[in-house]
Formats: structure tokens, sequence, C-alpha cells
């Protein structure tokens, strides 16, 4: 905590120090905004629809675009917003909605790690940069070229505005046309299916180890035939978190040569998506960033051995 | 709807948890991760997609009277579309689709 307020702190007097002495510079202001805004249409197509997707479901179980959008800002985290649809209709216990944030988010850890160095000198921007991490923003973000004329921190601030914005005003859509619209929604639910269906395919494809997926699945059908459909996911965490650990050595030796694929199809294929038209990058810089978390990482497993 | 309260409370435990673990790695793990850490994020983002998969089909029921066949086909349209075309808003819409049909329609 402290440190965080430092770090901020003596970037705020950099950044200050920076605009007394240089003139203010509308030009590269302008480009970064543009940049910014180029970049980020592919995550725009994406988040409208997904987001558009969650407001209708969120609307169905009665909550109306008021709600859709407090969640919007509030969370921000798109596959987790539409478990937590799931989990407010059915009235979840406080500690089982916090231990089922923790399992879809958990992944969020390594964009973090990722970013450290690069969002260090943000200044007063890391703390948003810093919750508006999401996957497509982390896609972005991590791409390693900018051009001349770009300011790097106020791109990334932008990018990540941007972006929220988009999933913000998709989820409110959602909602009030969801609202608007009176058809037959029986079935509708099964859009948040869809997306883990899609997600769990393209994930699968991205890697050879499939004992982890397989472990995911197996576990949770115990479960749930073991619980019943309201306490099941509890017991199932705990099984999924034990096996991953009973059979640690298999999983490893197996999955070495793709961890760098994983980050990549961590979650949201919808980046992917977006990939088809104005967005080739993506893989590339998913790969980037594992290979910067690789270096991290061994140095972190050698800081752990001394 | 349920209790606005306790909505509220839920929103506010899934965005502070959700915050909690983007600013963890800024806060702590500045000097290097816990292996154990380094190993659950590499192999739980394919075991909770598992997982949650598994969770939206809580309520079917073999011996229920659609007997699953609804979920069964769309979840299997929606896999193979996807792996197919490998676009993900056309999977799910797809997908969507396709289980409203067979719910209202057909089954």
């Amino acid at each position: 905590m402290m440190e965080e307020n430092n770090t901020t702190q003596r970037s705020r007097t950099d950044s200050q120090a920076a605009a007394r002495t240089s003139p203010r510079n509308s030009g590269s202001f302008r480009s970064t905004i543009k940049y910014a805004f180029i970049s980020s249409l592919p995550v725009m197509a994406g988040y409208i629809v997904l987001g558009t997707g969650f407001g209708v479901l969120l609307q169905d179980k009665g909550y109306n675009w008021l709600w859709a959008a407090l969640m919007s800002v509030t969370i921000f985290a798109g596959s987790m917003q539409y478990v937590a649809v799931d989990l407010l209709s059915g009235g979840a216990t406080l500690i089982a909605a916090a231990l089922m944030t923790v399992l879809v988010n958990i992944r969020h850890l390594f964009y973090g790690l990722t970013m450290l160095e690069k969002y260090s000198d943000t200044g007063w921007r890391k703390p948003y940069l810093i919750f508006a991490l999401t996957d497509e923003t982390f896609s972005l973000v991590c791409s390693p070229d900018l051009p001349g004329d770009v300011d790097r921190k106020n791109y990334y601030f932008f990018l990540s505005l941007m972006n929220q914005c988009y999933w913000i005003t998709g989820s409110i859509i959602g909602a009030v046309a969801g609202a608007a619209l009176s058809f037959n929604s029986a079935g509708i639910d099964f859009a948040m299916t869809a997306l883990f269906v899609v997600i769990f395919v393209e994930q699968w494809e991205k890697t050879k180890q499939h004992l982890p997926a397989i472990i995911g699945v197996a576990v949770t059908v115990v479960c749930r035939l073991l619980f019943g459909t309201s306490s099941f996911l509890i017991p199932s965490m705990i099984g999924i978190l034990a096996a991953m650990f009973l059979f640690k050595g298999k999983v490893d030796s197996g999955s070495a040569e793709s961890t760098a694929d994983i980050r990549g199809a961590a979650d949201e294929a919808f980046s992917q998506d977006g990939a088809e038209t104005p967005f080739p990058r993506t893989n590339t810089q998913y790969r980037y960033g594992s290979e910067e978390y690789s270096d991290r990482n061994k140095t972190a497993k050698g800081g752990d051995e001394q | 709807m349920i209790d606005p309260v306790h909505s509220l409370l839920l929103i506010a435990v899934i965005a502070g948890v959700t915050a909690l673990i983007r600013f963890l790695p800024f806060l702590v793990f500045h000097k290097g991760t816990p292996k154990t850490v380094l190993y659950l994020g590499e192999v739980l983002p394919y075991a909770i997609m598992g997982m949650l998969v598994v969770y939206c089909l809580k309520d079917i029921s073999i011996t229920g009277s659609t007997h699953a066949i609804p979920e069964a086909l769309a979840v299997a349209a929606t896999a193979l579309l996807h792996k197919w075309k490998h676009n993900t808003l056309l999977s799910i819409l797809t997908g969507t689709v396709f289980y409203m049909v067979l719910v209202q329609l057909v089954f």
C-alpha cells in the first residue's frame, strides 16, 4: 500500500515537473487520442455486442439499465458480469460470490504481472489503468510499438477509458432494448452458456494439455450430482483446486510447452474474434506479453530460490 | 429480482474482489510471484471454463420433460460452429437463437 502511494506521488511530481518545463504539445495529444481510438475499434465491436448481451440477460432477471450501468462501471469484467447475473438472480451468498469471482478472474493476476513495469511510471492514471485492465485492454496495451508522436501513458489511459465506455454503452443498450422490445425471452439465458462453450472450445484448441479442462468438467459434474443444484459450486471449486495439486506433476510436464499460449486463450475469446479485420496483431501481442511474462517468471523463480 | 440490498452487496463484493485481483500484482508481487500462484494461474483458466459450462447447465435433467435434448443440441451446435468458423459473436448468437427456437417452438 505504502509503496504504491509513494510511486504514485513520485510519478505525479515527475509529470508536474515535465508539464512545467515542456510546452503543451497539442499535436501529440491529438494523435494519441486518435491512435487510441483506432486501436480500440475492434474492442468496440466486441464490447458493444457482448455488453448488449449482458444487459439483455440482466434486464430479463428484473434489473433495469441502472443496474447494468452500475455493474459495468464498478466491476468491468466481461465473463464475470455474465456469471454475476446468475449469482444475483439466484441470490447467492456473499462468500460464494467472492469465491466465484476469485476463480473466474484469477487470470488477471498475470496481466498485472506483465504490466508491472509499463504501468510503473503512469502517475495519476495508474489506479484507473490497473482497475480497467481487462483481457481486451491487456491485449492492446502490451503491444510493444507505438508511433513516435503518441504519448504512451495517455494512450494507455484513453484506450482503457474508451474500452470501458463501449462496455457500459453496450450493457445499457441491452438493458433498455430488452425492456422495450417485448419478445418471448425463454431460452435467452443460453447466451451465457454459449459464451462459455465458445471460450472452452477456444482454450481447448490452444493447448495439448487437456487435463485441467477435463478436471473442471468432471469435478463439477460429480459435485452437481452429489450436492444438488444449489450448493455444488463451492465443493466444485475446492475439488478442482485439490485435483490441480493432486495432478500437479502430470499437468506441469504436459503444459510446459503450451504455457505461452494460455494467457492468449485465457478467457473472453472474443478478443480473438476482434482479430478478424484490423486486428491481425492480437496473437503476436499476446505472445509478446507472454514472453515478457516468462522472463519475469524466470526472474521470480530465481528470486524465490535465493 | 431479489432484495436490492443483497443485490448491491453482491455487486460490491464482486467489484471489490475483481479490483483486488487486478491490484494485487502491483501491491505485492514486486519481488517475485509464489510458484503455486503461477501454477494455478496457468491451469485454472481451463478448469474454470469447464466448471462454468457445467454451472450454466446445472438445471438440466435427463429424466425431465425434454430429456436435456435442447441443451445438448444447442451446446453441440455452438461448439461445432465455433470450431468451424472461429467467430465468437456468430457462435454465441446462433447458438442462443437456436436454443430459443428449440425451447419455444420445438419442445
